[in-house]
């Protein structure tokens, strides 16, 4: 089965020629709502932040315990909202919290059922060699984009980001600001438990919300890097072109 | 591509501040306040009706248990009650009751206690564990003869801020007879210190600390909260727009 173009047919016909079929429809509701839900709660988390700039380990943490972080208020022009309002900030990041949550256990379970995880973002094994992880990484750090029908599937390097963001660091974001709740706290003991206390709880939630900044940020740089407008297209209408094939 | 960093600044600043305005509309207001009451249906609906705070060995209590809020109510009344070691102050026990009652601290003290050491979790980030001892609010419920009209207990505060407000704060009745709800007037085995809330404080220990009222001067068992205040149920909830149910 050839699994290099995936050319869906669809009720308005084939594709114009050039382009194919990249992201299905489910995948694209799902990056643009995480778009203005990850923004909102991006900016409106640092505006809870502000109310105590310092992060502790373990269950208690407050001004008189050592802090292994401290640091000054984030500026206005990244809070939500810009002037400090705790109430504010809360009311945006308790209301895009959930819709974030519900819409990735959404995404997770569809993506395992039709096959996408399986099909498109796990590993095969002619691909863990250590020659062929080495070849991705030093395209990756050459900025070598592929090209013809490879530009089709993912890299290596590429599952491994999508596999770690979608399947570790997005429920670890969840979970972690569950441990914040004292309601959920009672709710399900064993969330404290696993992070350690709600002050381990916190510091996990910020340092993980870093990491995502640090994906969406070479993300957006590579979509940058690839082609912006044949990325942005494939992301709205999921049609792609891709590159020709370079001359060997 | 370029981008310049007066561009990203002017930009971010842009999409802040459409959501600032978007937050000034009433009906989108709404909209985002709702969410506490998912967050109060989902916890809820996911923990028993008397599940508990998690309760904390000895070694774990802060060293030093941060005050907040107001340091000391400092009023002429306050004042007095204080300089006599609160020997004449009483807890007023009022509203829809079939007994209201008047109790002194003598009296409190001689009711069954219960003790727990507990997590105060302010609604800033910061986290402080202490032992509380004190009387379970249910026990003074059942000794007053709640009204089964009741659906709230609004807490009366000695505390002043300002323009003749007083602080107060009101709970549901599923929280006033949970077992870890209690009048606490002792903090690590010693009466309550001024900053801490002297003579007598509530403790709900599912939500937080702005719901933790100190200086209790009396409580009140209503039908609704609208005619409260500005009716939002809470002295911050009021000023600043917390949310009513404080377990998120």
């Amino acid at each position: 089965m050839d699994d290099t173009a995936r050319e869906i047919p669809r009720p308005g016909g084939p594709p114009p020629a050039g382009l194919v079929e990249r992201h299905r429809l489910s995948m694209r509701l799902w990056h643009w709502a995480n778009a203005v839900l990850l923004y909102t709660l991006f900016t409106s988390g640092f505006g809870i932040f502000n109310a105590h700039p310092r992060l502790y380990w373990g269950h208690y943490g407050a001004n008189f315990d050592a802090a292994w972080l401290e640091l000054d208020r984030f500026p206005a022009w990244l809070t939500l909202p810009a002037s400090y309002n705790l109430a504010m900030s809360r009311h945006w990041h308790l209301a895009a919290a959930p819709l974030f949550a519900f819409a990735l256990l959404a995404y997770m379970v569809w993506s395992l059922a039709n096959r996408h995880v399986g099909r498109d973002l796990a590993f095969r094994r002619q691909e863990l060699s250590l020659a062929n992880i080495g070849r991705d990484i030093l395209d990756h750090a050459r900025l070598r984009f592929p090209a013809g029908a490879a530009a089709l599937r993912y890299s290596l390097l590429q599952k491994a980001s999508y596999i770690g963001v979608i399947f570790l660091l997005l429920p670890l974001l969840v979970l972690t600001g569950l441990t914040l709740s004292p309601g959920m706290n009672a709710a399900w003991p064993w969330l404290v438990d696993l992070f350690g206390g709600r002050q381990s709880a916190r510091s996990i939630h910020f340092i993980a919300a870093w990491t995502l900044a640090a994906f969406v940020l070479v993300h957006l740089a590579m979509v940058l890097l690839a082609g912006p407008w044949n990325e942005l297209r494939s992301m709205v209408t999921g049609r792609y072109r891709p590159p020709p094939e370079r001359a060997a | 591509m370029i981008v310049s960093r007066r561009a990203l600044l002017l930009g971010a600043t842009a999409a802040l501040s459409g959501c600032d305005r978007l937050a000034g509309n009433a009906r989108f207001r709404e909209a985002l306040f709702s969410a506490e009451n998912f967050h109060r249906w989902a916890q809820r609906g996911l923990s028993a009706r008397d599940a508990l705070a998690r309760e904390f060995r000895p070694d774990q209590i802060s060293p030093i248990f941060r005050a907040n809020g107001t340091a000391n109510p400092n009023t002429p009344a306050y004042r007095a009650l204080w300089r006599n070691g609160f020997a004449d102050w009483r807890l007023a026990v009022a509203g829809l009751v079939a007994r209201p009652l008047s109790l002194s601290l003598a009296q409190l003290r001689a009711m069954p206690h219960r003790e727990q050491i507990t997590r105060h979790d302010c609604v800033e980030g910061w986290s402080a564990i202490g032992k509380w001892r004190g009387v379970p609010l249910r026990t003074v419920l059942n000794a007053a003869g709640l009204s089964g009209r009741a659906r709230y207990l609004v807490f009366r505060c000695a505390d002043d801020m300002g323009g003749g407000n007083s602080y107060y704060e009101s709970i549901d009745l599923i929280d006033a007879f949970h077992p870890q709800t209690i009048l606490a007037f002792a903090l690590n085995d010693r009466p309550l210190s001024v900053a801490n809330g002297a003579p007598l404080r509530l403790r709900v220990e599912r939500q937080l600390g702005y719901k933790q009222a100190k200086y209790l001067m009396g409580m009140e068992a209503v039908d609704r909260l609208d005619g409260i205040g500005k009716g939002k149920g809470g002295f911050w909830e009021d000023r600043a727009g917390y949310d009513w149910y404080a377990g998120i």
